[in-house]
């Protein structure tokens, strides 16, 4: 049980830094778009698909 | 692949490639994709997948999850970009843009991921480019470009190309400040609900446990709540502290105020107890109660946001234009300049179908100008030479050349809008009926906190402080002030799928409490444009039909378009016309399978006919109808008479405010003969129509209204109804009227239905009954909770999950404002979406 007068403490803590980072990543426009980054994934910029495909058919 | 390329080519029941819809029969438009052959529906679609194709990014169509929208041909290219060619120092804003490396482009039409994989790519390509990069949220798109191989016009053309509409965004001129606000009410819910989880998961050990904690260990998690609570009290609910300061400043205590003595009184007396060691603690209470009512908030305000943008997508962006004929008299060439830049004495040309941009006097031949938009005026109106034409008027005719006699800032357009701002700041302050509640109970809430207090002195001092902060605690009102927002969010959010939106926060609120409802005439309970009202002829009517619109096909004026919508409605048989010619104020005139026809007013026909009217066209007329006639060489054929219709939902939308017992009124600028028939079909009573009012005796006509005590919703779309909508208490504009209107009006229906207005007031009922049901049951949460802490019976867990029970309570009965209610409902979304497909796209 003594461990929790370390871990308490040590986890307010942790909340602070998670407050920082989330200030961060605000401020760096994260929270901006929610959806495009979702739609962005899916595609993969690869031009050489493309180019295989044209010269398939 | 191949095969199912050539079955595409047989052409029958075949779907265009690039939109998903039918291809007409024996029309096509293939091109190569890919090696196959597909088939398009129009031009429009086949030169947006050129493009697309050419610029080696075929692979959207392997990408993309949805049909891409449908490419109008003519919309492609609006002649409105070559303004953002020329640099010119009166444009200041899209020079300013040009000029700067960095762009926002604001996009529209976005179907699926693929688009937005194909614009990035498109625009990466282009030379110059920097960087492009697409915020699906807002549908804006932020460039890096090097101006001077990369022009805006450039970039836009090329979005155009791609089949979606984009027009330069100024963050300056609109949204930049709503965006950080939204962004920084969206941390501070994010720091509430942090701060909340954080602290509950020290609470929640408090509440469970039976054999009772260490108290060391206690104290060390009261310590641990006080620190993560500090960020939620001293940033998440600073909103509540400024508007209850701000309310206090005003004399007129609002919801802010009991929210933020419950949560300083709460949070100052925890900070006390975890101090002194000894006491209760509410901390998890308050974070809880700051992120609640931050969500709700949030919420409503995020529902509002998104009816203000697509409001403001669906408004043109692109500057008035005009065409400037500098060369006049000796040369005619035009040139396309922005109208702020016209001055006294330039000569403009008005193409059939064009807004006069200024204030202007007519150079050259007779004209008809239609000012429904301006006046109320129904019928077109003729001009001769020498006459002025107000800015804002429509060329029903063909093109004039006009001199321009006020700059553009001080026509009767600029005229109408600074009236229409000065009736803005003269709108009568509005009670919120909710706040008016809150101030009285925080009232009667201190009185009773106090009264707590001085009892428990008397009976035993040394629980007096911790019972009479309970009171507060437990009562904190929160439910009460979830109540109104929580069902304004979710009553604003339904409205808006159903095609209307709510811009500004009073509507739904004051509609409930309005007892007259004002309705301008043109284009509010007409449809503001000619429909065929009764044929007159002695040969087959459908023949006649068929004659008529064969004639009148292609010509701009409104009489004739409604001809040529009538015949297609009716399907009549489409008829070859040979040697057509139009002459000026009078008609058409062509030769349909050898014979001569003359088609338009009663002397013109007369000169081919013969004068003696056969006595089946020669009865008269309803008042507000216009009449076309048709005859040949070999004497007349018909009488079309043509009047502005009322909309097909008007009768029950006037119905439906009568039965909810509001006063109907009429207000228009039209003559008094039209506006009383319309009175009469609507179902509005003659005493009740007000005809021939400027916008200023509308204003004046409103203002004398609401001195009577009166409060006035409005319904209109006009530039001459701004003013009176601007006014008026809550006020409707139709989504097809002019801008200026929408832009003063509190809400727009978005669907062009006017049914949704009654819609709209049936929600508010809706609303309203729900507030009051939430309130009903705060009220009952508070009269049991506030005596059982005022005589110390309650835990503090228990006062916890009380006040969390009762919020989610209300919580949740607002969100069945938002269910779908029935099949009109749901119809009325369809129709929204079918009407303005912009929006379809956007969700």
């Amino acid at each position: 049980m003594e461990a929790l007068y370390l871990l308490i403490p040590l986890s307010t803590l942790l909340v602070f830094l998670a407050i920082w980072v989330f200030f961060r990543a605000s401020d760096s426009g994260q929270f901006d778009d929610l959806e495009g980054p979702a739609m962005r994934i899916l595609h993969d910029d690869d031009a050489v698909v493309a180019q295989d495909r044209s010269g398939d058919a | 692949m191949s095969s199912e390329g050539s079955a595409d080519g047989s052409g029958e029941g075949t779907l265009c490639f690039h939109c998903g819809q039918p291809v007409p029969t024996g029309q096509a438009w293939p091109l190569e994709i890919g090696g196959v052959r597909r088939e398009m529906c129009c031009v429009g679609c086949q030169s947006v997948a050129r493009l697309i194709v050419e610029s080696g990014c075929e692979d959207f169509y392997l990408r993309r999850t949805a049909p891409s929208a449908r490419v109008d041909p003519e919309q492609l290219l609006p002649p409105e970009l070559a303004l953002l060619e020329q640099p010119q120092p009166a444009s200041e804003q899209t020079h300013a843009a040009d000029a700067s490396a960095e762009l926002v482009l604001s996009i529209d039409g976005l179907r699926c991921s693929a688009c937005v994989w194909l614009i990035e790519k498109y625009l990466a390509r282009l030379p110059g480019m920097q960087m492009a990069e697409m915020n699906v949220a807002t549908s804006r798109l932020h460039l890096r470009r090097d101006p001077a191989l990369c022009s805006t016009a450039t970039i836009l053309r090329g979005l155009r190309g791609l089949g979606y509409t984009a027009y330069p965004f100024d963050p300056l001129r609109q949204g930049e400040q709503a965006r950080r606000a939204s962004r920084r009410l969206f941390r501070q819910l994010f720091i509430a609900g942090l701060s909340m989880m954080q602290v509950m998961m020290y609470a929640v050990p408090a509440y469970m446990t039976h054999e009772g904690i260490d108290p060391d260990m206690m104290s060390l998690m009261r310590w641990a709540s006080l620190f993560l609570t500090i960020p939620a009290v001293f940033y998440s609910a600073l909103p509540f502290f400024t508007g209850a300061w701000a309310g206090l400043r005003a004399r007129a205590p609002g919801m802010d105020l009991p929210v933020a003595i419950g949560i300083a009184a709460a949070f100052l007396a925890s900070a006390i107890a975890t101090w002194r060691g000894e006491g209760e603690i509410w901390f998890d209470s308050v974070s809880m109660f700051i992120f609640l009512l931050l969500a709700s908030r949030y919420l409503e305000a995020a529902a509002r946001r998104k009816s203000a943008s697509a409001l403001e997508r669906m408004q043109q962006a692109f500057p008035a234009s005009a065409l400037l004929v500098p060369g006049y008299p000796e040369r005619r060439e035009t040139t396309l300049v922005a109208a702020a830049q016209l001055r006294e004495g330039d000569v403009i040309l008005a193409r059939p179908g064009d807004t006069v941009a200024a204030d202007a006097c007519l150079l050259e031949g007779a004209a008809e100008f239609d000012l429904a938009l301006l006046s109320g005026e129904s019928r077109p109106q003729a001009f001769e030479i020498g006459q002025e034409a107000p800015g804002g008027a429509v060329n029903l005719s063909q093109p004039v050349l006009l001199r321009v006699v006020r700059a553009t800032g001080e026509s009767t357009l600029a005229a109408l809008t600074r009236l229409a701002e000065q009736a803005g700041q003269g709108k009568p302050a509005l009670a919120q009926w909710a706040d008016i509640v809150a101030s009285r109970f925080v009232v009667a809430l201190l009185v009773l906190a106090g009264a707590t207090f001085l009892a428990w002195q008397l009976i035993d001092p040394s629980r007096a402080w911790s019972t009479a902060i309970a009171v507060l605690v437990v009562s904190c009102p929160c439910a009460l002030s979830l109540a109104t927002p929580s069902a304004l969010a979710a009553a604003t959010d339904r409205l808006l799928r159903a095609g209307t939106l709510v811009v500004r926060g009073n509507v739904l609120e004051t509609l409930q409490r309005a007892d007259t409802i004002v309705f301008d005439k043109t284009g509010t309970l007409t449809q503001g444009r000619p429909q065929l009202t009764a044929l007159w002829s002695d040969i087959d009517c459908q023949r006649s039909l068929a004659i008529a619109a064969a004639m009148e096909r292609g010509s701009l004026h409104p009489l004739a378009k409604a001809l040529v919508e009538e015949g297609a409605r009716r399907q009549v048989a489409s008829l070859d016309v040979e040697q057509l010619t139009s002459v000026t104020g009078a008609g058409m005139q062509g030769v349909i399978e050898g014979v001569l026809y003359r088609i338009g007013s009663r002397s013109f026909v007369a000169e081919l006919a013969g004068n003696a009217l056969p006595p089946v066209l020669s009865q008269s007329a309803a008042s507000g109808a216009g009449s076309v006639y048709l005859g040949s060489s070999a004497g007349w054929l018909a009488r079309l008479d043509l009047a502005d219709a009322l909309r097909p939902d008007a009768v029950a939308t006037v119905a439906a405010f009568r039965a909810l017992g509001l006063r109907t009124i009429l207000l228009s600028g039209d003559q008094p003969d039209v506006c009383a028939e319309v009175a009469v079909a609507a179902g509005i009573g003659i005493g009740e129509v007000q005809a021939a009012c400027t916008p200023q005796g509308k204003l004046d006509y409103v203002r004398s209204l609401q001195q009577d005590g009166a409060v006035v919703a409005i319904v209109g779309d006009g530039i001459n109804d701004a003013a009176m909508l601007r006014a008026g208490d809550v006020s409707f504009a139709m989504g097809k009227g002019a801008a200026l209107a929408q832009v003063s009006a509190d809400a727009v229906i978005m669907s062009d239905r006017l049914h949704a207005v009654a819609d709209c007031a049936a929600m508010a009922q809706r609303t309203m009954h729900i507030v009051r049901q939430n309130l009903v049951w705060a009220a009952t949460y508070n009269f049991l909770a506030i005596p059982a802490a005022a005589f110390g019976w309650l835990d503090p867990w228990m006062s916890a999950v009380g006040m969390s029970l009762s919020s989610l309570l209300v919580v949740g009965n607002a969100l069945r404002l938002s269910r779908r209610q029935g099949q009109s409902a749901s119809e009325a979304a369809v129709q929204a979406a079918q009407v303005r497909p912009a929006l379809a796209g956007a969700a």
